[in-house]
């Protein structure tokens, strides 16, 4: 279990990571906290050829509120954003969902975008992003464009980014008033990857729900009002439309009832917290 | 609870107290000296092994050229170069098969060593690994037991003619009798699934040869027994005085897992042999979990014949154990380390047992935590359960009904084991009482009336330790005993000796892998001398070449405390014994009348006469003139032990498999969440009588430890293998251990009944939880869920599919995959999905079959090679996010139904794994001029990829497919209909993919 042989680089600034990339392409890999990549390199399931270190840019590694959005630079720490002092209130959804996010260990060193730019459909954080509808902002050397959650994840670790871009950071709208959050999560031991992970947010304009865990990436639906009457309809359906798929976890059957019942539950816990923030 | 006083010693302080742990400074600041830790010569060199991606099939080739040729690298040496060089290792039956520890002819398990490479260091050496091509011809893959027991089952050895290795009945007492004349027959089926103890840390081997000698200089963290050098040595084809075996000073942990390391032994000592320079190999943990050992699975099918008062008049046992693909030394140990305990703690006099072996593509099984245990116990305390309410008779009344009598020690079951000693049904009370299980029930009543799902769970078991190290040969019949030669007993070594200042060394081979061995040598020895426990220190790695050991050392069946620990207390009284002589002359007393205290010798009758144990123990190496007669030396002695009571299976098949036997009676309750159908231990209470208590601490840990394991074959731990025989437990995320946030804090009680036959009264305790907690907690999950049907490890997913309904169908018909089937014994992967084209249908047609359609479509594709009109190869870069890597593509046409459909046959092969598949290509016209391309596709992926990747493996090879049929439709000028926007981002990824 050791890599393949590569070159490491850790560039001195933003501009030179961009040069990195536009030289090596898809020959080269991004690395931030490695709590995903460093398994695979040592597997041999990834074979880069240059690794370029993201984390040691102090410019990279800030958490700025502007425009009711918190924009996450990519070398940010998954425990920083964690630790982020009011996090709770600036966005609820993230303070709830990111303890299911492996153990303190892996956060201290997993990054926000790292986690994004893997896409693995049982994380946290893309589920978020997608829920949420928050953007990805990526960069090359000569252009930088944002995408939307709900066009930048392709599917299983699949995602739009271009080999030469740099995904330098992403953002997660804050919480609007009146508006409710709820996140559940069922994995088989504490930390472990989602069987089914759940978040649900209501607001006056109406409610949504995204499943992770099931689909090759996380889906969102939006329920309109999410009343009661005809939940379990709508819950049903979305059941259905994941693609469950069985496991060596649990079966496709076991995670759409949970998808089922869990889904009840998150909505129910997030319209009761947006009716408690509009009276 | 009962409490002994101490049997030896005067000052008897040391012995029965939890002092510190003499291992604890070292191994808690990080100065522990493991395997990869320990000085090693500059010019080692390192292995790498290339592993067998499939279950099983036929070498064809092995190419190793190019890792040869790459720098640094030193040997490369294939199953039958090592072969060359062994002969095959011993196997423990009388079967025509034979067992290397590298594949040869062909592969039988995934992980299973197909080459190995010396190289400079690691990272060459697996560099070369992935140089060497093997060329495969894949057989149908047997994984399930009983499927492999079938006629027309694929066989794994075809020298066997089948697949079952071994068949042997037995029969005691009258169970014909008994069953015809009982009230009720009660029947019970069960699988007990794979799992493993999995150390933290892996296999390690550093060999050396010494060619002038002919000698292997071997260091492994090995744990014994050391009947195992034998078959090293028989292999490596030396006399055992050339095979010097040594383990590290600290090992972590093996729970008798590393006994399997004995065919790295083998290996490595041929890659030094042959690489003329030392060798090291650390296994990693993908290694091992693919293929170290594990427990066996085994099926069981168990009836008891049972009177009207619901006692036990017979048992009748039926096992099919499942040893994997080779049958390794000491197996089929672990189907009869039970033998002489089958009827677990139950005084039942008639028995009848079928015991089969079979092989399977599965790793190799080796000694594990429990051995044989957890399978027998499964069976036996469901079926308890069972009886009890078929019977309509309370559970624990059962039990007590059907226990071994108190009085009746020590007792011979029907099977042979004698029963040292104990009080059952006192031991049960007492732990009912002490554990309150009456509030518990209150409990498990107060829950159900709130709705809520709470069930209660009981397990008595025996816990046998010390193995007679003849109870394997029960496997072979009498005749075949007879021409073998008896093998029984149980060896322990100790060795005592007294340095020119007194400071004393204590010797043994026991060879802890974690457990404070050194500590409780320093107490016994201490209460014998009168030392404090710093002025002594315990020896207790091995080294073959220089140690006393006999086959029977090591670390296995819970042996220590009581027959380890017991002749080194017999050495040091030896020791005492001269001592006393000596100190009894010079004080002018008789030797009765001399004591061993605070470091000090005396008369009793007059203490301040003392001498320091120091200038008394210096005496025999600076005076030795001045001994008293017949004393000879008091340097050093040294104790072989044995246990009379261990005795050769008899000509009826009767074996006391075992020397000493705890009792175990556990009780928990469980509930279960509704939602989630996660099982959580609310309460659990273990009762042990384990005879003396050397260090009440550390039974404990053992205890808590091995309830930890247990929760983990309960509730998470799994070998999964799919029906090809892939390995899909390849990390520690797909198998899950318990860590502490599963593990609930638990009630251990004692109760004390000093063994006969054990030189400190002790018997071993470290299994137990291991054998009695999974059945404990299934018992529990049954009573809360009234289900009768339970199968480890118990996982949300089944309990919610025994608790839920029928599934609520979908509000409208889901356009389901299609559901072809795959190959018997593949796993398939299904697809199908439909492009529409512009182009007229013959244009796509004639474009389907065109060369350059494969070059322009197969994702990363270069150089094509059209073999004929139909047949194509090409190499392929394919993959997943950065999970990427070239593949030898092979690529057909057939069943060519012109302008209709063709169907496309492919085969890729890597190093990270391999996959085949299937499509059919349909063509039809669009009213609007167009094309219509559908396609479908069964496919199956296997290899190292499976095995790490598992849960991601599925949806990323659909990815891969999914690639490819769309790159086909785009290339025939596909519009984007269906789900456009998903195309086009698959047709994006497609051309970064270029």
């Amino acid at each position: 279990m050791k890599p393949a042989r590569f070159s490491f680089v850790r560039p001195q600034s933003r501009q030179e990571i961009l040069d990195v990339l536009t030289e090596h392409g898809s020959d080269a890999s991004v690395i931030a906290g490695g709590q995903t990549l460093v398994p695979m390199l040592n597997m041999r399931l990834a074979k880069p050829k240059v690794l370029i270190d993201a984390a040691r840019l102090p410019d990279l590694a800030r958490i700025e509120e502007r425009d009711g959005e918190l924009r996450i630079g990519c070398a940010v720490r998954q425990a920083q954003l964690e630790q982020l002092p009011n996090l709770v209130t600036k966005q609820p959804l993230l303070a709830r969902a990111i303890p299911f996010i492996g153990h303190i260990q892996t956060r201290a060193r997993g990054t926000v975008c790292g986690s994004i730019a893997h896409a693995d459909p049982s994380a946290e954080l893309p589920l978020c992003l997608i829920a949420l509808q928050g953007k990805v902002h990526l960069r090359t050397r000569r252009k930088a464009r944002t995408v939307r959650a709900a066009d930048f994840f392709l599917g299983m670790m699949s995602t739009v980014r271009e080999p030469d871009e740099l995904i330098e950071a992403v953002s997660y709208p804050t919480a609007a008033p009146g508006t409710g959050f709820a996140f559940q999560e069922i994995g088989r031991r504490h930390g472990d990857f989602a069987i089914v992970a759940i978040a649900a947010i209501a607001s006056r304009e109406g409610v949504s729900l995204t499943v992770g865990g099931i689909d090759d990436i996380a889906r969102r639906f939006d329920l309109g009002a999410g009343q009661d009457d005809g939940l379990e309809d709508a819950l049903n359906d979305i059941a259905w439309s994941l693609n469950a798929r069985d496991d060596l976890h649990a079966s496709a059957a076991y995670r759409r009832e949970i998808t089922r019942r869990l889904g009840r539950q998150v909505i129910h816990q997030a319209k009761a917290e947006a009716a408690r923030c509009q009276s | 609870m009962l409490h002994t006083t101490s049997l030896v010693g005067d000052a008897g302080t040391l012995v029965g107290q939890s002092v510190a742990r003499v291992e604890d400074a070292t191994l808690l600041t990080g100065n522990g000296r493991y395997l990869d830790d320990l000085p090693q010569r500059k010019d080692t060199r390192h292995i790498a092994f290339l592993r067998a991606g499939q279950a099983h099939a036929k070498i064809i080739s092995i190419d190793t050229e190019d890792a040869r040729a790459l720098p640094g690298v030193v040997a490369v040496l294939t199953g039958d170069d090592v072969a060359a060089l062994t002969r095959s290792m011993t196997v423990g039956v009388k079967a025509d098969v034979e067992a290397w520890p590298m594949a040869r002819d062909r592969v039988r398990y995934v992980g299973e060593p197909v080459a190995m490479v010396v190289a400079l260091d690691r990272y060459v050496a697996e560099d070369a690994v992935d140089l060497i091509r093997v060329e495969y011809e894949t057989l149908p893959a047997v994984v399930d037991p009983m499927e492999a027991l079938a006629p027309e089952a694929e066989v794994l050895h075809p020298s066997l003619e089948g697949n079952l290795i071994s068949d042997r009945s037995f029969r005691y007492g009258d169970p014909e009798l008994a069953f015809a004349e009982a009230a009720h027959r009660v029947s019970i089926s069960v699988a007990y699934p794979r799992n493993s103890c999995t150390p933290m840390e892996c296999y390690g081997v550093v060999a050396e040869y010494l060619p002038s000698e002919d000698m292997f200089d071997i260091t492994a963290n090995f744990q014994g027994p050391f009947s195992i050098h034998t078959v090293i040595a028989r292999s490596l084809k030396v006399p055992g005085n050339r095979l010097r075996l040594r383990t590290p000073p600290d090992s972590g942990g093996s729970f008798g897992v590393k006994q399997g390391v004995f065919p790295y032994i083998i290996l490595a000592g041929v890659a030094a042999r042959v690489a003329g320079c030392p060798v090291k190999w650390i296994e990693d943990r993908l290694e091992h979990l693919s293929a170290s050992v594990s427990a066996t699975n085994r099926v069981t099918t168990l009836s008891a014949a049972v009177d009207k008062k619901g006692r036990i008049q017979a048992l009748d046992w039926d096992q099919v154990e499942d040893c994997g693909a080779h049958l390794r030394a000491p197996e089929p140990a672990t189907l009869y380390r039970m033998h002489g305990n089958m009827t677990g703690a139950y005084a039942i006099r008639n028995v009848s047992i079928r015991n089969r072996v079979v092989l399977t593509n599965k790793t190799p099984t080796g000694l594990n935590r429990g051995f044989g245990g957890p399978q027998v116990y499964f069976a036996l305390e469901r079926l308890v359960h069972k009886i009890a309410l078929e019977l309509g008779i309370d559970r624990l009344e059962l039990i007590r009904r059907n226990l071994v009598p108190t009085g009746a020690f020590p007792y011979r079951t029907a099977t042979g084991a004698l029963l040292d000693s104990g009080d059952y049904s006192k031991a049960l009370y007492t732990a009912a009482h002490a554990g309150k299980l009456d509030k518990l029930l209150a409990l498990r009543d107060a829950a159900r009336a709130e709705g809520r799902l709470y069930g209660i769970g009981y397990c008595v078991a025996i816990e046998p330790s010390v193995s007679n190290m003849g109870y394997i040969t029960t496997v072979l019949t009498p005749d075949q005993r007879a021409k073998v030669g008896p093998k029984n007993g149980a060896q322990a070594v100790g060795t005592i000796t007294v340095d020119p200042m007194g400071a004393v060394t204590v010797k043994t081979a026991s060879v802890p892998q974690g457990q404070g061995h050194r500590t409780v040598l320093a107490q016994v020895v201490g209460d014998i001398l009168g030392l404090p426990i710093s002025d002594i220190r315990a020896i207790v790695d091995v080294d073959t070449s220089r140690d006393p050991w006999s086959i029977a050392a090591g670390n296995y069946s819970s042996r220590f405390a009581a027959a380890v620990a017991g002749a080194v207390s017999l050495a040091a009284q030896r020791l005492r014994e001269k001592l006393a002589a000596m100190a009894a002359q010079q004080l002018g007393c008789a030797p009765e009348a001399i004591s061993f205290a605070g470091g000090k010798v005396f008369d009793c009758a007059n203490p301040a006469a003392a001498i320091p144990f120091g200038r008394l123990a210096g005496t025999s190496h600076w005076a030795p003139g001045t001994l008293p007669e017949g004393i000879g030396q008091a340097i050093s002695e040294t104790v072989f032990w044995s246990p009379p009571e261990l005795t050769p299976p008899n000509e009826k098949d009767e074996v006391n498999s075992s020397l000493c036997h705890g009792f175990i009676f556990d009780f928990c309750g469980v509930e279960i969440d509704r939602l989630s159908g996660q099982v959580r231990i609310d309460r659990y209470v273990s009762m042990h009588d384990c005879g003396r208590i050397l260090h009440p601490g550390m039974v404990d840990g053992q205890v808590r430890g091995a309830f930890l394991q247990a929760v983990g074959a309960a509730l998470y731990e799994e070998f999964v293998y799919a029906e090809d025989g892939s390995f899909e437990s390849g990390t520690f995320a797909d198998y899950l251990i318990p860590t502490v946030m599963e593990t609930p804090d638990i009630q251990i009680l004692h109760f004390e009944t000093p063994s006969p036959f054990t030189p400190l009264g002790a018997k071993g305790v470290a299994e137990g939880n291991c054998m009695s907690t999974p059945v404990c907690i299934a018992n529990a999950v049954a009573d809360a869920l009234s289900c009768e049907d339970i199968t480890l490890p118990i996982t949300p997913s089944k309990v919610l599919a025994m608790i839920g309904a029928e599934e609520r169908p979908p509000s409208k018909p889901i356009t389901r995959p299609l559901q072809a089937k795959a190959k018997p014994g593949e796993r398939a992967l299904t697809g199908e999905g439909e492009a529409d084209v512009s182009a007229p249908r013959e244009a796509v047609w004639h474009m389907l079959l065109e060369a350059e359609t494969l070059a322009a479509i197969l994702p990363g594709a270069h150089g094509v090679r059209k073999l004929s009109p139909e047949h194509f190869t090409a190499t392929v870069t394919l993959g997943v996010g950065p999970v990427k890597d070239k593949y030898e593509a092979d690529v057909r046409l057939s069943d060519i139904d012109h302008l209709n459909s063709v169907t496309l046959t492919g085969v890729v092969t890597g190093r990270l794994g391999s996959g085949g598949g299937t499509g059919v290509i349909r063509l039809s016209d669009l009213p609007s001029g167009g094309t219509r391309l559908h396609y479908s596709y069964v496919a199956a992926v296997g290899g190292k990829v499976a095995s790490v990747g598992g849960r991601l493996l599925d949806g990323a090879a659909r990815v891969i497919i999914g690639q490819f049929f769309q790159s086909l439709a785009r290339y025939a000028g596909g519009s984007e209909t269906g789900r456009p926007s998903l195309l086009k981002r698959i047709l994006h990824l497609f051309r970064r993919h270029r």
